[in-house]
């Protein structure tokens, strides 16, 4: 009854990298502080302020700082799920394609007539044409203005479909370009959304696709959901459009390329602007809280080459008229063009506090989300209710423990000593491949640790009652351990490699705190196979060859 | 020789079949009373599922649910539900109160006007309160969750038979598998019946019981199979006895522990994760239950083929050794 010796340093390695790797989450409060405080002077090029310093000291850098990540449930903070309305896309790019299309048939008058754009539903575009002779010469130009689309299907689709009926051509997105454009519409949005919260330099956000058109959005520490939503911000869609008029009648009919903007700032103010921009968000190149010459809060921008010359030509040629800066359809403010402004910066000033302010140059940085965000799922936990559930946990998990090693003293003896050895060697291997892999721990992850400490010594029961069964027969001790152990193993095999089929599954189809619960129960498993038949065979090998029994009984 | 607890005698000689009429008949008629049950009450299905805003509060006043109710009122929320949560390791001064409102729009999650709304009133009436949690899922969501778990215990039932299948034979694959249902089903019922909130942490606590059950059953098997070769002129149901009989002290011990850890965190685990801790000990118990009961008596009832047994030596072909000494 031997084992050989390189299979016994590597248990006996593995068990020791668990106790070392486990053994950080016991000074969960100081590893953390000392991993914020490296973080934090390793982004400011290795200059550290005396309280990091302090910080830095509280773990020794030599020992492992990897930690346990805490979920929502048990740290607190907000949750967001949120659709990209992807349609809005399609009535944009439509909308762009107008131009185009009116002067590609404005080259073939001769043959078309004259074009005109009918009122249609967003996302479809109709064209009456004078001359319905001319059709198939429209339809032609129309189409040439299509490209091909790429996609994992095949290519050579057409990214426009294109019909005619009687003397009107309808366009449309084609089926492909829908597709490709939804993917890249959620992309950016998963991007900017990112890049804002980055902004903010939260803890380990979460922001990650979800199914076709949905992004999982998960802050730790932060206050509450609609705190993360006005960070996210809904478009942020910055332009800078020509003043038509003011007023101070919400109903005022305008002409059809004007649009009537509230103002931000004046209550009862309307602003008659022009709908086609001067600028727009998009040519901006950085955005800066800053203050203006009375000292009050204001955002300080700088447009891109392309911004810049149309924001100059502009000015130049309208000073002494107003200009409306106008974010998510309210007019920030409408200044007067002073003079020509060059350069393509400027300032916006409004009645901004310095929060407003610094939010706003945030917002404007990260650019506008493509389309408009919808969110289906919203959730706030505070974080004493996390930390709660997180003694609560404790507690439960001491308890068990306790209860289930007098259990196991109490029926098998010394064996059931083994068992409650290999079940503390076990929980550290739970914690250190979690902090190795990077995983979370949820509340029901806490109750998978807790039904994990139930169901660990399961092997050790199979094994111990066989090895009873082989004793009953006359089985000397060591062969009855020997035929224990290899007549328990298909029992033990079976019945956990089933388990491990749930906890795939529930891996697969679960989300956020049942997926914590799933890992853990996975590697619950996997630890407690690995030591109730190896490390509690290790034990027993040591202390038969240390008092070599003449008879044993568990 | 030293002390040992000993729940089950060193060796029993029960006889699993003797009442089968009471214990398989009774499985059955639970199984049914749980369906009517379900169907008739229906389940208190949790925000998940039926989408809708839960705001837990938290005061040091006591709770007083007609005023709370009489604060929210004015505002136009549709259906309010407010009940008392009680829990062991609430101080004297902690009292928390679990409020519901329907869902307000077709697809999306509750505004967050709303709850401020909402919380404004309810600080009027105390204004110790705290909201130490406010979950809202929007109703297109929830009816993607319905789907999705019910396809999830679809897909564990039958890769667990596909496996079963697999390691043993068709016949207790069958039994196993419907052995796992009874035991989720009668869950779900009781569920029902005392109008536990049914969120999806319980869909994963269902999950987690057939897994701990499928493993019980499986441990019954192992040792059949391997005395079904042992003792091959031995009538099945005789054979059946005997590896009940052998494994029934591990049942029970394993049994033993995992419900006094279960039940520790039933006890001590707090108030947010009891609903999800309550299914998982009902399904221990009931899984231990078929897994001696239900599962072996499926099998009896079809029947298994033992005559081509020499050529289907169940340690062939798998890693382990077959040491006979």
């Amino acid at each position: 009854m031997q084992t050989p010796l390189w299979k016994r340093v590597l248990i006996w390695a593995i068990c020791a990298m668990g106790l070392l790797y486990a053994m950080p989450n016991l000074f969960y409060t100081q590893v953390e502080q000392h991993n914020d405080a490296v973080a934090a002077i390793a982004q400011n090029d290795g200059v550290a302020t005396p309280e990091e310093q302090a910080q830095v000291a509280l773990w020794p850098n030599w020992l492992p700082s990897g930690l346990v990540n805490l979920g929502l449930d048990l740290r607190g903070g907000a949750h967001l799920l949120a659709e990209v309305q992807v349609a809005d896309v399609y009535a944009d790019r439509i909308d762009a394609l107008w131009p185009e299309v009116r002067d590609a048939l404005r080259t073939e008058r001769a043959t078309v007539g004259s074009v005109r754009r009918e009122p249609s539903e967003p996302g479809t575009l109709k064209v009456r044409i004078s001359s319905p002779d001319g059709m198939a010469k429209a339809l032609e130009v129309v189409r040439g203005l299509a490209q091909p689309v790429t996609t994992l299907t095949g290519v050579g689709q057409s990214s426009l479909d294109v019909s005619a009926e009687g003397d009107t051509i309808t366009v449309q997105l084609s089926e492909a370009e829908r597709a490709a454009t939804d993917s890249r519409t959620v992309q950016q949005s998963l991007e900017i959304i990112r890049r804002r919260i980055d902004e903010v330099g939260t803890r380990e956000p979460t922001i990650q696709r979800q199914g076709e058109d949905r992004i999982l959005i998960q802050v730790p520490g932060i206050g509450s959901a609609a705190e993360l939503k006005s960070l996210i911000g809904t478009t942020a869609r910055l332009t800078f459009n020509p003043v038509v008029g003011r007023t101070t009648n919400g109903n005022e009919a305008v002409d059809p390329r004007n649009a009537l903007l509230p103002s931000l700032n004046e209550e009862g103010v309307f602003y008659v602007i022009e709908k086609a921009p001067v600028v727009s968000g998009e040519d901006l190149t950085d955005a800066q809280p800053a203050f203006d010459q009375n000292g009050r809060p204001a955002v300080n921008f700088r447009f891109n080459p392309t911004g810049a010359r149309a924001f100059g030509d502009y000015t130049a040629n309208n000073i002494g008229s107003p200009f409306a800066i106008v974010l998510d359809d309210e007019v920030i403010s409408a200044p007067v063009i002073q003079d020509h402004i060059p350069g393509g910066s400027g300032i916006i000033t409004g009645n901004f506090s310095v929060e407003e302010s610094t939010e706003l140059a945030v917002l404007l940085r990260a650019g506008a989300l493509p389309a408009e965000l919808v969110f289906l799922e919203e959730r706030t936990i505070g974080p004493e209710l996390g930390q709660d559930s997180i003694d609560a946990g404790r507690v439960a998990a001491i308890i068990a423990m306790v209860a289930v090693a007098a259990v196991m003293i109490a029926s098998y003896g010394l064996f059931g000593v083994f068992a409650t050895v290999a079940l503390v060697i076990n929980m550290a291997l739970i914690f250190a491949v979690l902090s190795i892999i990077g995983g979370t721990l949820t509340l029901p992850g806490i109750a998978g640790i807790v039904l994990t400490i139930g169901m660990a010594v399961d092997a050790n029961v199979l094994v111990f009652e066989r090895i009873r069964e082989e004793l009953r027969i006359q089985k000397g001790p060591a062969r009855a351990i020997e035929i224990g152990y290899e007549r328990a193993m298909s029992a033990i095999v079976d019945a956990n490699l089933t388990t491990l089929i749930t906890a795939c599954v529930l891996f697969f189809f679960g989300a956020g705190p049942v997926r914590g619960f799933a890992v853990v129960l996975a590697i619950g498993i996997v630890t407690s196979v690995f030591t109730a038949l190896l490390v509690t065979r290790q034990i027993i090998e040591l202390w038969f060859g240390w008092r070599r029994p003449k008879a044993i009984t568990v | 020789m030293a002390f040992r607890l000993r729940v089950v005698p060193e060796k029993t000689n029960i006889d699993f079949f003797q009442f089968q009429w009471i214990t398989f008949g009774g499985s059955i008629l639970l199984m049914v009373a749980a369906f009517v049950v379900w169907g008739v009450m229906g389940l208190n299905y949790g925000i998940d599922f039926k989408g809708g805003t839960t705001i837990r509060t938290e005061a040091s006043q006591p709770v007083d649910v007609a005023a709370y109710r009489a604060a929210l009122e004015g505002l136009p929320l549709g259906d309010v539900l407010i009940t008392e949560v009680f829990d062991p390791s609430f101080g004297a001064d902690k009292h928390v109160a679990q409020i519901r409102l329907a869902a307000q729009d077709a697809t999306q999650a509750v505004s967050p006007e709303i709850i401020v709304e909402v919380e404004e009133a309810l600080l009027k009436v105390d204004p110790s309160i705290t909201f130490p949690s406010v979950e809202s899922v929007g109703p297109k969501v929830s009816s993607e969750l319905v789907w999705s778990s019910i396809l999830a215990v679809a897909a564990t039932s039958i890769a667990v038979l596909l496996y079963i299948w697999m390691r043993f034979e068709w016949q207790m694959a069958l039994g196993g598998v419907l052995a796992l249902l009874h035991d989720v089903f009668i869950t779900i019922g009781i569920f029902a019946l005392f109008q536990i909130k049914f969120d999806l942490s319980i869909i994963a606590a269902l999950l987690t019981i057939l897994g701990y059950s499928i493993n019980d059953t499986v441990v019954v098997f192992d040792r059949l199979r391997e005395n079904l070769v042992k003792y091959k002129t031995m009538p099945l149901r005789d054979v059946m006895n005997l590896s009940v009989n052998e494994t029934l002290s591990r049942t029970i011990m394993t049994s033993g522990t995992t419900l006094i850890a279960v039940g520790a965190m039933l006890v001590f685990g707090g108030d947010v994760i009891r609903g999800f801790t309550l299914a998982i000990f009902i399904g221990v118990l009931l899984g231990t239950y078929s897994s001696v009961y239900v599962a072996k008596n499926i099998v009896l009832f079809i029947g298994l083929d033992r005559s081509d047994k020499p050529k289907k030596d169940p340690k062939a072909g798998t890693d382990f050794a077959n040491i006979d000494a």
